[in-house]
Protein backbone atom coordinates (compact mmCIF):
# COMPACT_ATOMS: atom_id res chain seq x y z
CA UNK A 1 0.00 0.00 0.00
CA UNK A 2 2.74 2.66 0.86
CA UNK A 3 4.61 1.56 -2.28
CA UNK A 4 1.24 2.29 -4.27
CA UNK A 5 0.78 5.32 -1.96
CA UNK A 6 4.53 6.82 -2.71
CA UNK A 7 3.93 5.87 -6.62
CA UNK A 8 1.44 8.73 -6.89
CA UNK A 9 4.27 11.08 -4.96
CA UNK A 10 7.30 10.10 -7.43
CA UNK A 11 5.20 10.41 -10.58
CA UNK A 12 2.44 13.03 -9.34
CA UNK A 13 3.80 15.70 -12.16
CA UNK A 14 2.64 12.87 -15.13
CA UNK A 15 0.07 12.62 -13.10
CA UNK A 16 -0.93 16.46 -13.50
CA UNK A 17 0.16 16.00 -17.21
CA UNK A 18 -2.34 12.86 -17.61
CA UNK A 19 -5.18 14.97 -16.22
CA UNK A 20 -4.82 17.74 -18.49
CA UNK A 21 -3.99 16.18 -21.31
CA UNK A 22 -7.36 13.97 -21.18
CA UNK A 23 -9.27 17.56 -20.67
CA UNK A 24 -7.08 18.55 -23.47
CA UNK A 25 -8.29 15.97 -25.82
CA UNK A 26 -11.46 15.92 -25.12
CA UNK A 27 -11.39 19.78 -25.28
CA UNK A 28 -9.66 19.57 -29.14
CA UNK A 29 -12.10 17.62 -30.84
CA UNK A 30 -15.15 18.23 -29.59
CA UNK A 31 -16.35 20.71 -32.39
CA UNK A 32 -15.36 17.85 -34.91
CA UNK A 33 -18.00 17.51 -37.65
CA UNK A 34 -19.12 14.15 -38.76
CA UNK A 35 -17.80 14.06 -42.21
CA UNK A 36 -14.08 14.05 -40.26
CA UNK A 37 -14.78 11.09 -38.09
CA UNK A 38 -12.99 8.45 -39.58
CA UNK A 39 -9.70 11.35 -41.44
CA UNK A 40 -9.48 12.41 -37.55
CA UNK A 41 -9.79 8.51 -36.39
CA UNK A 42 -6.95 8.02 -38.33
CA UNK A 43 -4.64 10.42 -38.04
CA UNK A 44 -5.48 9.68 -33.74
CA UNK A 45 -3.90 6.48 -34.85
CA UNK A 46 -0.79 7.96 -36.43
CA UNK A 47 -0.33 10.18 -33.08
CA UNK A 48 -0.18 7.27 -31.02
CA UNK A 49 2.29 5.65 -33.04
CA UNK A 50 4.80 7.70 -30.86
CA UNK A 51 4.56 4.48 -28.95
CA UNK A 52 7.98 3.64 -31.31
CA UNK A 53 9.98 5.97 -29.18
CA UNK A 54 9.17 3.30 -26.50
CA UNK A 55 11.19 1.02 -28.98
CA UNK A 56 14.07 3.21 -29.76
CA UNK A 57 14.37 3.61 -26.36
CA UNK A 58 15.05 -0.15 -25.86
CA UNK A 59 16.96 -0.70 -28.77
CA UNK A 60 19.69 2.49 -27.77
CA UNK A 61 19.67 0.76 -24.01
CA UNK A 62 20.19 -2.67 -24.95
CA UNK A 63 23.47 -4.43 -24.23
CA UNK A 64 24.57 -5.38 -27.94
CA UNK A 65 24.70 -8.95 -26.32
CA UNK A 66 21.16 -9.02 -25.20
CA UNK A 67 19.51 -10.44 -28.28
CA UNK A 68 16.20 -10.82 -26.63
CA UNK A 69 15.85 -7.42 -26.49
CA UNK A 70 17.62 -6.66 -29.40
CA UNK A 71 15.23 -9.16 -31.55
CA UNK A 72 12.27 -7.92 -29.84
CA UNK A 73 13.35 -4.36 -30.29
CA UNK A 74 13.37 -4.50 -33.63
CA UNK A 75 10.28 -6.47 -34.15
CA UNK A 76 8.93 -3.05 -32.09
CA UNK A 77 10.31 -0.42 -34.01
CA UNK A 78 8.72 -2.11 -37.22
CA UNK A 79 5.41 -2.35 -35.82
CA UNK A 80 6.00 1.42 -34.60
CA UNK A 81 7.08 2.88 -37.96
CA UNK A 82 4.21 1.06 -39.77
CA UNK A 83 1.90 2.47 -36.92
CA UNK A 84 3.34 6.67 -37.48
CA UNK A 85 4.36 6.39 -41.36
CA UNK A 86 1.08 4.42 -42.47
CA UNK A 87 -1.32 6.23 -40.18
CA UNK A 88 0.11 9.59 -41.38
CA UNK A 89 0.49 8.30 -45.26
CA UNK A 90 -3.65 6.82 -45.09
CA UNK A 91 -4.66 9.93 -43.47
CA UNK A 92 -3.24 12.02 -46.05
CA UNK A 93 -5.22 10.23 -49.39
CA UNK A 94 -8.32 10.50 -47.02
CA UNK A 95 -8.17 13.99 -46.80
CA UNK A 96 -7.12 14.45 -50.30
CA UNK A 97 -10.11 13.01 -51.31
CA UNK A 98 -12.22 14.79 -48.74
CA UNK A 99 -10.82 17.74 -50.95
CA UNK A 100 -11.68 17.10 -54.37
CA UNK A 101 -15.34 16.30 -53.23
CA UNK A 102 -15.45 19.38 -51.35
CA UNK A 103 -15.02 21.40 -54.63
CA UNK B 1 28.59 18.84 -20.08
CA UNK B 2 27.98 17.90 -24.06
CA UNK B 3 25.76 14.95 -22.57
CA UNK B 4 23.50 17.48 -20.45
CA UNK B 5 23.23 19.81 -23.88
CA UNK B 6 21.98 16.77 -25.73
CA UNK B 7 19.22 16.23 -23.15
CA UNK B 8 18.20 19.62 -23.31
CA UNK B 9 17.95 19.22 -26.99
CA UNK B 10 15.24 15.78 -26.79
CA UNK B 11 13.26 17.71 -24.10
CA UNK B 12 12.78 20.50 -26.27
CA UNK B 13 12.05 18.35 -29.38
CA UNK B 14 9.86 16.86 -27.15
CA UNK B 15 8.07 19.85 -26.07
CA UNK B 16 7.86 20.96 -30.13
CA UNK B 17 6.49 17.56 -30.92
CA UNK B 18 3.75 17.51 -28.07
CA UNK B 19 2.50 20.83 -29.40
CA UNK B 20 2.37 19.45 -32.95
CA UNK B 21 0.37 16.69 -31.68
CA UNK B 22 -2.20 18.81 -30.01
CA UNK B 23 -2.24 21.18 -33.03
CA UNK B 24 -2.43 18.63 -35.27
CA UNK B 25 -5.54 16.91 -33.70
CA UNK B 26 -7.02 20.36 -33.76
CA UNK B 27 -6.56 21.43 -37.18
CA UNK B 28 -8.02 17.57 -37.76
CA UNK B 29 -11.10 18.50 -36.87
CA UNK B 30 -11.85 21.38 -39.30
CA UNK B 31 -12.62 20.64 -42.66
CA UNK B 32 -9.91 23.29 -44.68
CA UNK B 33 -6.88 22.60 -41.98
CA UNK B 34 -7.47 19.03 -41.82
CA UNK B 35 -4.66 17.98 -44.11
CA UNK B 36 -2.23 20.73 -42.93
CA UNK B 37 -2.55 19.67 -39.67
CA UNK B 38 -1.71 16.01 -40.55
CA UNK B 39 1.35 17.10 -42.03
CA UNK B 40 2.27 18.85 -38.93
CA UNK B 41 1.83 16.43 -36.53
CA UNK B 42 4.05 14.13 -39.20
CA UNK B 43 7.01 16.22 -38.77
CA UNK B 44 6.35 16.35 -34.87
CA UNK B 45 6.38 12.73 -34.68
CA UNK B 46 9.54 12.67 -37.03
CA UNK B 47 11.46 15.15 -34.60
CA UNK B 48 10.44 13.21 -31.93
CA UNK B 49 12.17 10.37 -33.30
CA UNK B 50 15.09 11.20 -34.20
CA UNK B 51 15.68 13.71 -31.66
CA UNK B 52 15.11 10.56 -29.31
CA UNK B 53 17.75 8.61 -31.83
CA UNK B 54 20.65 11.12 -31.53
CA UNK B 55 20.30 12.48 -28.32
CA UNK B 56 18.73 10.12 -26.02
CA UNK B 57 22.11 7.95 -25.60
CA UNK B 58 25.97 9.22 -26.04
CA UNK B 59 26.45 7.23 -29.46
CA UNK B 60 28.94 5.20 -28.77
CA UNK B 61 30.82 2.97 -31.44
CA UNK B 62 30.06 -0.61 -29.66
CA UNK B 63 26.48 -0.28 -30.22
CA UNK B 64 26.58 -0.48 -33.54
CA UNK B 65 24.49 -3.07 -34.12
CA UNK B 66 21.73 -1.40 -32.15
CA UNK B 67 22.01 1.63 -34.67
CA UNK B 68 22.04 -0.60 -37.43
CA UNK B 69 19.30 -2.27 -36.59
CA UNK B 70 17.01 0.65 -35.39
CA UNK B 71 17.55 2.39 -38.94
CA UNK B 72 16.96 -0.72 -40.93
CA UNK B 73 13.56 -1.26 -38.65
CA UNK B 74 12.67 2.17 -40.04
CA UNK B 75 13.38 2.00 -43.23
CA UNK B 76 11.96 -1.05 -43.57
CA UNK B 77 8.51 -0.10 -41.74
CA UNK B 78 8.85 3.03 -44.00
CA UNK B 79 8.82 1.46 -47.30
CA UNK B 80 6.56 -1.17 -46.06
CA UNK B 81 4.15 1.40 -44.42
CA UNK B 82 4.13 3.57 -47.54
CA UNK B 83 3.68 0.82 -50.06
CA UNK B 84 0.39 -0.44 -47.74
CA UNK B 85 -1.14 2.80 -47.39
CA UNK B 86 -0.58 3.78 -51.09
CA UNK B 87 -1.86 1.11 -52.82
CA UNK B 88 -4.76 0.42 -50.74
CA UNK B 89 -8.41 1.24 -51.84
CA UNK B 90 -10.08 4.43 -51.03
CA UNK B 91 -13.06 2.09 -49.74
CA UNK B 92 -11.08 -0.02 -47.94
CA UNK B 93 -9.60 2.30 -45.56
CA UNK B 94 -11.10 1.98 -42.31
CA UNK B 95 -9.79 -1.69 -42.18
CA UNK B 96 -5.98 -0.16 -43.40
CA UNK B 97 -6.50 2.35 -40.29
CA UNK B 98 -7.52 -0.90 -38.39
CA UNK B 99 -4.59 -2.37 -39.13
CA UNK B 100 -2.09 0.36 -38.18
CA UNK B 101 -3.76 0.69 -35.10
CA UNK B 102 -3.00 -2.97 -34.48
CA UNK B 103 0.74 -2.56 -35.54
CA UNK B 104 0.85 0.38 -32.48
CA UNK B 105 -1.03 -2.05 -29.99
CA UNK B 106 1.54 -4.93 -30.82
CA UNK B 107 4.46 -2.38 -30.43
CA UNK B 108 3.31 -1.28 -27.09
CA UNK B 109 2.61 -5.44 -26.04
CA UNK B 110 6.24 -5.57 -27.40
CA UNK B 111 7.90 -3.08 -25.32
CA UNK B 112 6.12 -4.48 -22.50
CA UNK B 113 7.47 -7.92 -22.88
CA UNK B 114 11.52 -6.73 -23.07
CA UNK B 115 11.04 -4.54 -20.06
CA UNK B 116 9.21 -7.35 -18.15
CA UNK B 117 12.61 -9.14 -18.70
CA UNK B 118 14.87 -6.42 -17.93
CA UNK B 119 12.78 -5.39 -14.75
CA UNK B 120 13.48 -9.39 -14.15
CA UNK B 121 16.97 -8.75 -14.03
CA UNK B 122 16.83 -5.87 -11.88
CA UNK B 123 17.79 -6.45 -8.33
CA UNK B 124 15.05 -3.94 -7.12
CA UNK B 125 12.42 -4.56 -9.37
CA UNK B 126 9.78 -1.71 -8.24
CA UNK B 127 6.07 -2.52 -8.37
CA UNK B 128 4.90 0.47 -10.10
CA UNK B 129 6.70 -0.18 -12.81
CA UNK B 130 5.50 -3.79 -12.65
CA UNK B 131 2.00 -2.71 -12.79
CA UNK B 132 2.46 -0.05 -15.60
CA UNK B 133 4.66 -2.42 -17.89
CA UNK B 134 1.14 -5.41 -17.16
CA UNK B 135 -1.30 -2.73 -17.93
CA UNK B 136 0.40 -1.92 -20.91
CA UNK B 137 0.67 -5.36 -22.28
CA UNK B 138 -2.88 -5.94 -21.35
CA UNK B 139 -4.01 -2.96 -23.81
CA UNK B 140 -1.72 -3.13 -26.22
CA UNK B 141 -2.28 -7.04 -27.04
CA UNK B 142 -5.77 -6.20 -26.81
CA UNK B 143 -5.85 -3.78 -29.00
CA UNK B 144 -3.51 -5.65 -31.79
CA UNK B 145 -5.85 -8.83 -31.71
CA UNK B 146 -9.13 -6.65 -32.00
CA UNK B 147 -7.62 -4.70 -34.61
CA UNK B 148 -7.00 -7.37 -36.78
CA UNK B 149 -10.46 -9.16 -36.39
CA UNK B 150 -11.79 -5.85 -37.16
CA UNK B 151 -8.98 -5.73 -40.24
CA UNK B 152 -10.01 -9.25 -41.22
CA UNK B 153 -13.66 -8.66 -40.94
CA UNK B 154 -13.93 -5.54 -42.83
CA UNK B 155 -11.81 -7.24 -45.53
CA UNK B 156 -14.54 -10.12 -45.80
CA UNK B 157 -11.76 -12.36 -44.46
CA UNK B 158 -13.32 -13.18 -41.25
CA UNK B 159 -17.70 -13.64 -40.34
CA UNK B 160 -19.51 -12.80 -37.54
CA UNK B 161 -19.32 -15.37 -34.95
CA UNK B 162 -21.32 -14.96 -31.63
CA UNK B 163 -20.64 -17.62 -29.47
CA UNK B 164 -23.36 -18.65 -27.25
CA UNK B 165 -23.02 -16.69 -24.12
CA UNK B 166 -20.34 -15.09 -25.65
CA UNK B 167 -20.30 -11.76 -23.34
CA UNK B 168 -20.13 -14.35 -20.08
CA UNK B 169 -17.10 -15.47 -21.19
CA UNK B 170 -16.16 -11.91 -22.10
CA UNK B 171 -16.12 -11.17 -18.69
CA UNK B 172 -14.87 -14.05 -17.40
CA UNK B 173 -11.72 -13.38 -19.20
CA UNK B 174 -11.81 -10.00 -18.51
CA UNK B 175 -11.90 -10.70 -14.23
CA UNK B 176 -8.83 -13.68 -15.22
CA UNK B 177 -7.26 -10.88 -16.59
CA UNK B 178 -7.22 -8.19 -13.88
CA UNK B 179 -7.17 -10.62 -11.32
CA UNK B 180 -3.59 -12.44 -12.40
CA UNK B 181 -2.08 -9.02 -13.20
CA UNK B 182 -3.39 -7.46 -9.75
CA UNK B 183 -2.05 -10.72 -7.83
CA UNK B 184 1.65 -10.73 -9.79
CA UNK B 185 1.87 -6.82 -8.57
CA UNK B 186 0.99 -7.68 -5.25
CA UNK B 187 3.28 -10.57 -4.80
CA UNK B 188 5.83 -9.38 -7.05
CA UNK B 189 5.96 -12.81 -8.80
CA UNK B 190 7.89 -12.09 -11.68
CA UNK B 191 7.47 -15.55 -13.25
CA UNK B 192 7.55 -15.50 -17.25
CA UNK B 193 5.15 -18.31 -17.50
CA UNK B 194 2.54 -15.75 -16.03
CA UNK B 195 3.34 -13.37 -18.02
CA UNK B 196 2.61 -15.45 -21.47
CA UNK B 197 -0.54 -16.25 -20.11
CA UNK B 198 -1.21 -12.67 -19.82
CA UNK B 199 -0.53 -12.44 -23.25
CA UNK B 200 -2.52 -15.43 -24.28
CA UNK B 201 -5.56 -14.28 -22.48
CA UNK B 202 -5.30 -10.35 -23.41
CA UNK B 203 -5.05 -11.64 -26.91
CA UNK B 204 -8.13 -14.35 -26.70
CA UNK B 205 -9.91 -11.56 -24.92
CA UNK B 206 -9.73 -8.65 -27.97
CA UNK B 207 -10.36 -11.61 -30.69
CA UNK B 208 -13.49 -12.67 -29.05
CA UNK B 209 -14.03 -8.82 -27.99
CA UNK B 210 -14.19 -7.80 -31.70
CA UNK B 211 -16.02 -11.17 -32.84
CA UNK B 212 -19.91 -10.73 -32.32
CA UNK B 213 -19.74 -7.28 -34.00
CA UNK B 214 -21.48 -6.46 -36.59
CA UNK B 215 -19.89 -4.82 -39.79
CA UNK B 216 -22.06 -1.60 -39.88
CA UNK B 217 -20.85 -0.82 -36.32
CA UNK B 218 -16.85 -1.73 -36.85
CA UNK B 219 -16.02 1.81 -37.29
CA UNK B 220 -17.39 2.53 -34.01
CA UNK B 221 -14.93 -0.36 -32.56
CA UNK B 222 -11.59 0.52 -34.57
CA UNK B 223 -11.90 4.24 -33.00
CA UNK B 224 -12.62 2.67 -29.46
CA UNK B 225 -9.11 0.55 -30.03
CA UNK B 226 -7.43 3.01 -31.20
CA UNK B 227 -8.22 4.75 -28.03
CA UNK B 228 -7.00 1.75 -26.46
CA UNK B 229 -3.96 2.22 -28.05
CA UNK B 230 -3.28 5.38 -27.18
CA UNK B 231 -3.26 4.47 -23.51
CA UNK B 232 -0.83 1.32 -23.96
CA UNK B 233 1.30 4.46 -25.57
CA UNK B 234 0.90 6.13 -22.40
CA UNK B 235 2.08 3.47 -20.45
CA UNK B 236 4.60 3.63 -21.97
CA UNK B 237 5.21 7.37 -21.49
CA UNK B 238 5.09 6.37 -17.90
CA UNK B 239 7.99 3.65 -18.07
CA UNK B 240 10.10 5.70 -19.45
CA UNK B 241 9.63 9.11 -17.92
CA UNK B 242 8.70 10.43 -21.74
CA UNK B 243 6.89 13.30 -22.32
CA UNK B 244 6.23 12.89 -25.39
CA UNK B 245 4.73 9.50 -25.35
CA UNK B 246 2.51 10.44 -22.39
CA UNK B 247 0.88 13.66 -23.97
CA UNK B 248 0.45 11.87 -27.45
CA UNK B 249 -0.94 8.50 -26.10
CA UNK B 250 -3.70 10.67 -23.32
CA UNK B 251 -4.65 12.99 -25.81
CA UNK B 252 -5.41 9.90 -28.47
CA UNK B 253 -7.26 8.20 -25.35
CA UNK B 254 -9.12 10.93 -24.17
CA UNK B 255 -9.75 12.37 -27.75
CA UNK B 256 -10.50 8.80 -29.18
CA UNK B 257 -13.03 8.29 -26.44
CA UNK B 258 -14.87 11.39 -26.99
CA UNK B 259 -14.40 10.53 -30.77
CA UNK B 260 -15.86 6.98 -30.05
CA UNK B 261 -18.84 8.49 -28.30
CA UNK B 262 -19.19 10.97 -31.60
CA UNK B 263 -19.36 8.69 -33.92
CA UNK B 264 -22.08 6.31 -31.99
CA UNK B 265 -24.47 9.70 -31.59
CA UNK B 266 -23.62 10.03 -35.42
CA UNK B 267 -25.20 6.57 -35.89
CA UNK B 268 -28.04 7.04 -33.64
CA UNK B 269 -26.49 4.41 -31.46
CA UNK B 270 -25.20 4.09 -28.13
CA UNK B 271 -21.85 2.94 -27.25
CA UNK B 272 -23.31 -0.16 -24.69
CA UNK B 273 -25.22 -1.08 -27.62
CA UNK B 274 -22.58 -1.42 -29.67
CA UNK B 275 -20.54 -3.54 -27.28
CA UNK B 276 -23.02 -5.13 -25.34
CA UNK B 277 -26.24 -5.56 -27.82
CA UNK B 278 -24.12 -7.01 -30.42
CA UNK B 279 -25.56 -10.23 -30.82
CA UNK B 280 -29.05 -9.33 -32.39
CA UNK B 281 -27.18 -6.42 -35.21
CA UNK B 282 -30.70 -5.26 -35.72
CA UNK B 283 -31.53 -4.21 -32.55
CA UNK B 284 -30.55 -0.64 -32.53
CA UNK B 285 -34.14 0.69 -32.69
CA UNK B 286 -34.09 -0.03 -28.69
CA UNK B 287 -30.72 2.44 -28.21
CA UNK B 288 -30.91 4.66 -25.29
CA UNK B 289 -31.49 7.89 -26.57
CA UNK B 290 -28.90 9.14 -23.50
Amino acid sequence: MEEILSLFYDNREFIFLIIVSVFLGIEVISNVPAVLHTPLMSGANAIHGVVIIGSIIIMLQADPTNYYALILGLIAVVLGTLNVVGGFVVTNRMLEMFKKKSK
Amino acid sequence: MTELLGLSILELCYIVASITFILGLKMLSSPDKARRGNLIAGYGMGLAIFATIFFKEELTPDKWLNYTLILSGLIVGTVIGTRMALKVKMTAMPQMVSFFNGMGGACAGVISLVEFDHLRHNPNPETGMLIVILLGLIIGSVSFSGSMIAYGKLEGKIKDKALPGGQIINILLLLALFGLAIWMSFTGNLSPTLLYVLLAISLLYGVLFVMPIGGADMPVVISLLNSFTGMAAAFGGFLYGNQAMLTGGILVGSAGTILTVLMCTAMNRSLTNVIIGSFGGGSSSSAKSG
